[in-house]
Formats: C-alpha cells, structure tokens, sequence
C-alpha cells in the first residue's frame, strides 16, 4: 500500500458542521502518522451555500485537492448535496449519506456530521482510540458524550462489506 | 525551549504562527476572503494584531511601525492590495529600518472575490521582492526568510498566498519563538524617508541596486530548489501550482521557484536548458512565461483557456498533454443567499418594488442582486456605490436620476465609502441623493470582524466609536435618518418614499446587528458592563 492515498470529499450546506468533520478526519489521520492535506471552500459557507472539504491522506500527499473522479469515499451531509458532487467518486467508491445512520436515533441532531464520520471510520485504515481522543479534543465536554454515541452508532452501523 | 509540536495548520495559521514566533510586533490589516483568518489567530496567540479602516492605511501603520525598527506585517486580500498600492510603491523607495512584511492573499477562480487579479504583477510594478508559499510549511518559513530579506535589504517584502495555500491545512513544524528582535527606536533619516524629488530620485536609483543585488542573491539561494527527475520533460512552477504539476506529473524535472520576484533567470536557463521540454505551469496570468521568455529562454506555456479558474491535478494533465478540448463543466452547488432572518431582505424588497436604479457595493448584501430581490445594479469595489451612484444621478434624465440609489454596508461605508459621501456634499446632484447604509453591526461576509462603526476593536475588546449619523450630519447631510428594518414595521420604506421625493441629499441608516451575532453581541454587552460594575440589563 506504499505510496496508496485516501481521498474523501465530504460535502454539505453551511451550518451542517462540514468542516468540524472533516477536521475531525484529518485530526485523526494525522494521529496515525500519516502525511495529510485538508482543503475546503468555505468563503460564502455561512450564507446557507454547499460546502465542501477534501481530506487526504497517506504516506506522501501532494496536491490538497481530491479530483474529479479520483475520491474513495463520499460523505454528504444533506441529500440534495449528493448530485452535485458525486462526479468526486471514483467508479466503485463509497458513497455515505445520512440514511447510513438512522438519524431519529442519534442522541441529537447536531451529531449527524459525526454519525457519519462514524460510518466512514467502519471503513479506514485508522484505529478506534484515535477517532475517540479526537472527538475529544474536538468538543467541549458537555457535548463529547452524545458526539461519541453518534460516533460509535454511526460505526456499528457499517457491516463489512455493506 | 521545549520543540514546538507538528501541527496541522491551514496557511493563514501558518502565517500567524511564525509571525507570533518572529516576534512581530504588530500586525495590521482589513478583513478580506482569503486574508481574515491571518490577524485573527495572530491575536489568538497574543499577538498585537489590529483592524484598520481600509488596506491603505493598514500598510501605512505597518510602515510606521517598521520606520520605527519593528517587524511588522499586513494582511489583505488580493484587491485590497488596489487599496494599498499608494503607499506601497512609495515605502519601496523609502525602504524600512525594520521588516515590513505585506502578506497578499489571492484569489484565483474567484471563491469569494470581484476579480481574479494576480498580484504577482504588484511586486514588478512596486519593485518588491516576493515570496510564494505552496503549502502551510512553506508558508510558515517563508515568513521568516521574507524578514530576513526585508531586514537585510531594508525593503518591504510581498507574500503571495492564494486560496489554496490560505485555506488548505498541511503539516508544520514549527520552529518556536525565534530570537527577540531589537527593541524599536526612532532614527531620523529626512533623505531616506522625505520623499520628495530631490530626494525620491537617489532613492528610486537605489531600489534599482537593491533588486539588482537580490536577483543575484537569488540565483544561489534554497528558495528554488531542482528535484531531478526524467531529462524529457521540465516544469517550471511556484506556488500550489508545484503541487498539482509534481501529482500531475511525477517523473518529470522540477524547478520549483519560491522567490519569484526578482527572477533567478541564469537559474532558470540553466534548467531549461537541461530538459528536452520545459513547460511553465503556474496559476492565472502568464506572469513567470512571460518574463522567461523576455529573457530569451524558450519555454512553452499553458493555453490561454487555463489563465482563468483555478488550477488543479486534471487542468495541469491537460496543459502538457496540449488538450484544449472543452472541459467537464461543473455541477452547480447551493447558491449563498442572504439568512432568513435578515434584515436586509425588508430593504431589497422595498428597493425592487420601487424599481430603484441601486449602485451596490462588496458584502453580504451583494446577495441583494440574486434571487428573489434582483436589486442591485451595478457592484465593481469597496466603496463605489457613492460615486457610481452618483454618477448615475448627474447624468440620467430626472425621472430616472431620481430613482438611483447607493447601498453600502456599515464596514463598507467606512472603509471606502466616507470620501464618497464627501464627495456627495461637494458636487450633489441636482436631484439629490440618497444613501442607504446597512448598518448591521459588524464586517458580516468575512466572518463578523468588528471596525471602527462597531466600537470593538478586533479582540473584541470596546474602543472609541465612530457613529455613523454624527459623521453624516458633521458632513453637513441635512436629512439623516436611523431606521430599524423588521417586519410588521413600515418606518423604512416611508423614510425611502420620503427621501426619494426630497430631491435632497439623504441619509439612511438601516440599523439592526446582523442576526448571526446577536447572542455575542449581547455576551459582550454583558461582560462590559459587570466590567464597569455598573448595574446591568436584563439579557
């Protein structure tokens, strides 16, 4: 797997907590000792337009940009998000949106940005106590409880393979 | 000193942490997407960082503070360096005793912007050494060797980031705080600093000098490294354009140059020679080809569809591969639109439903242009909704001259659109004038920045005020109305349908904080009063 990297696009509307998952994400790769890129367009994010964040990672990462195309895995925060950036998956990539999770449990709806950063760890080559101490640097402590529920729901809701 | 820990940080972090670690001693700036977040986390890290009104005279304090023997730096996005050109080209000829550092932050493919001007031809115009980062390391040290050059050839130095490098997140290691520079001291230097002519032809000869000594200095230096690959095929390249071309292509020969202004070109014939092909790849204008190839070096270019946009690993594939099909178009994402709750939408209703001629302006309210409201007519920079609008008025039939108006939100109007209202004063139109001012408490589209209209300086901490309609009315503005828009209250649109039939110069300022701050703005009202121990209002 030398030389292999991970591209994930995650996407969303301003306010969904795009960019907190993809920080999240690459928080945790960068725990792992990989080399990791995170780049994002955000300048009009908090007037309700699309978000997107691209995270890579692996041994050495050049461009911050995933391409058209070339992304592993795609996690949509809002369904109508989904058209305008699946062209970013590669042709057997994964696509992760909300119905990964069932959201009327998550212990608060807030939490779906980490539901399903969740049901993305199921799938990468990154250890559990990782994403955990990550989520704890990531919140406050009153809100780290139910991000972590919603973590781990989120990742047992992923069989392997699904 | 304990060794600083590898982070991930975007490129605007980066800048403020090695300015935090070079011991700037004050930052200064104007908010600007992708610039903002520069001052804003180099206060964070105890920093002396500062908002000024505009860029201009955000450069002119930072000259002043590196007169004074400082490290100084400034921080604007790429139009804002229009702003700021006057005193730039200017503190060329001057020099600075300490450093000055102007970091300009562009913005190709215009993510948040009104042009994609590539400010690269800046540091040629002014005679400016330039540095361009292509990711946050880079980015951090780049920093420190842009003090060194400035110190040593007493010059103010540019450094070039773009949206890429501003806003993508990549590994540093940080040095630490790094040696305590000298402690500031005023020394008089009338020849060098008064420039008059006398005075200002000696010191244009010795910029020239400078630039001549820097360019050999270049030639030598480990700004530009060479990675060695195949001998069939070189690439010229700067900036996060060298990280597209090493994907896009990762056998070839690199020269990757990181002190593009002025050029190391006995370096640069040196590597195209050595190559069979030698491609430039570089983001917007054809600043690097173009001087290459002044310089009788043959290299090829890209085609002139990819100056515009941004570049990336496929777009870069495309340039050496000689494709000039048409590329994929995008899917279009969600538009921004402006929030539910604003109130600036109770105005741009108003507006639309008169059919006013609006001379708009940069901000959130720029969104006043699309969908549903359809009530801008013209928006070209900061501040240019005073004088277009009332170029509209001096020209336009009266029927039409009447129904112009210019909009400008609050930072807006006091960064650029004061010496427009002067200007409102001095030559009025014959039917009047009416501005509107949408005061909402804070610089709303680049992430809630305080300015002077605010009363909070940029940690948030409270300072002396400027109030907008004491302003007006000291300007001599007879009709000057503070209106609240808010539904289920028609006292705005019958203060507009009163100034529009004035034929009088007015005044309007539309004043509500913008929703998205409202809980903050009430912490900070809160903390400042039991400050004060004063009793407090209820929340």
């Amino acid at each position: 797997m030398r030389g292999r990297l991970t591209n994930v696009v995650v996407a969303g509307l301003g306010g969904q907590g795009v960019l907190k998952a993809s920080d999240i994400l690459a928080d945790v790769a960068l725990r792992a000792g990989f080399d990791v890129k995170k780049s994002e367009i955000k300048g009009m994010s908090q007037r309700g337009g699309s978000v997107t964040s691209d995270v890579r990672f692996g041994q050495t990462v050049l461009s911050p940009m995933v391409s058209p195309g070339e992304a592993d895995y795609l996690l949509v925060l809002e369904p109508t998000q989904v058209e305008p950036h699946k062209h970013y998956l590669k042709p057997n990539g994964k696509l992760i949106t909300p119905d990964a999770v069932d959201v009327g449990k998550l212990p608060n709806k807030k939490t779906l940005n980490v539901a399903l950063l969740g049901a993305l760890s199921a799938h990468l080559p990154l250890p559990e106590a990782g994403w955990l101490e990550a989520l704890r640097e990531a919140f406050r402590p009153e809100f780290f409880e139910h991000n972590q529920q919603a973590f781990l729901s989120g990742r047992a809701s992923q069989s392997p393979g699904k | 000193m304990p060794s600083a820990k590898r982070q991930l940080l975007s490129g605007n972090e980066a800048i403020a942490l090695a300015a935090r670690d070079a011991g700037v001693a004050l930052g200064t700036g104007y908010p600007g997407t992708p610039s903002t977040e520069i001052l804003e986390r180099f206060s964070e890290l105890g920093g002396r960082g500062q908002w000024s009104p505009n860029e201009k005279v955000a450069l002119e304090v930072a000259i002043g503070a590196a007169f004074a023997g400082a490290r100084a730096i400034v921080t604007m996005k790429h139009v804002g360096l229009n702003v700021a050109a006057d005193p730039l080209f200017t503190a060329a000829y001057t020099g600075v005793s300490g450093g000055l550092i102007v970091i300009s932050a562009d913005d190709p493919g215009m993510a948040s912007s009104q042009n994609e001007q590539d400010n690269r031809r800046y540091a040629v115009a002014a005679g400016v050494p330039m540095l361009e980062p292509s990711d946050s390391q880079e980015a951090y040290d780049f920093l420190f060797a842009a003090f060194e050059i400035s110190e040593r050839w007493k010059l103010p130095v540019i450094l070039r980031a773009t949206t890429r490098v501003c806003h993508s997140y990549t590994i540093v290691q940080p040095r630490g705080p790094n040696g305590a520079p000298k402690p500031p001291r005023f020394e008089r230097d009338i020849r060098g600093r008064v420039m008059i002519p006398a005075y200002a032809r000696p010191a244009h000869k010795r910029l020239r000098q400078k630039l001549t000594e820097i360019e050999e200095w270049n030639e030598t230096g480990s700004m530009n490294p060479v990675i060695k690959g195949d001998k069939k095929l070189g690439i010229i390249t700067s900036g996060i354009s060298f990280m597209h071309a090493r994907e896009a292509a990762p056998k070839a020969s690199v020269l990757k140059l990181g002190f593009t202004y002025p050029l190391p070109m006995k370096k640069i014939a040196a590597f195209a020679q050595g190559v069979d092909r030698c491609v430039v790849i570089e983001e917007g204008d054809p600043y690097l080809v173009d001087a290459i190839r002044a310089a009788g070096i043959a290299v090829e270019g890209k085609a002139e569809m990819y100056r515009f946009g941004e570049l990336d690993v496929p777009r870069v594939r495309r340039i050496l591969d000689h494709d000039l099909s048409p590329e994929p178009a995008k899917p279009p994402g969600k538009a921004p639109q402006l929030c539910d709750g604003c109130q600036y939408r109770l105005v741009f209703e108003a507006l639309r439903k008169r059919d006013c001629i609006v001379a708009g302006d940069i901000g959130c309210y720029t969104l006043g242009v699309l969908k549903p409201f359809e009530a801008m007519d013209s928006c070209v920079c900061m501040g240019a909704s005073l004088g277009v609008g009332l170029g509209l008025r001096h020209v336009l039939p009266p029927e039409q001259a009447r129904r112009v108006v210019s909009v400008i939100g609050d930072s807006t109007f006091v960064h650029s659109g004061i010496s427009g209202l002067v200007e409102m004063i001095y030559n009025p139109p014959t039917e009047g004038h009416v501005l509107i001012i949408l005061d909402n408490a804070t610089t709303a589209m680049t992430g809630h920045q305080e300015h002077p209209g605010t009363g909070r300086k940029l940690d948030h901490q409270p300072t002396n005020k400027l109030v907008l309609e004491d302003l007006a009315r000291s300007l001599g503005v007879k009709r000057v109305h503070v209106v609240e828009p808010r539904v289920g209250s028609n006292e705005f649109e019958r203060t507009l349908d009163e100034c529009l039939a004035s034929r009088e110069l007015c005044v309007i300022i539309a004043r509500r904080p913008c929703i998205l701050i409202v809980k903050r703005l009430r912490e900070l009202e809160q903390s400042e009063c039991e400050k004060k121990e004063a009793p407090c209002a209820a929340g």
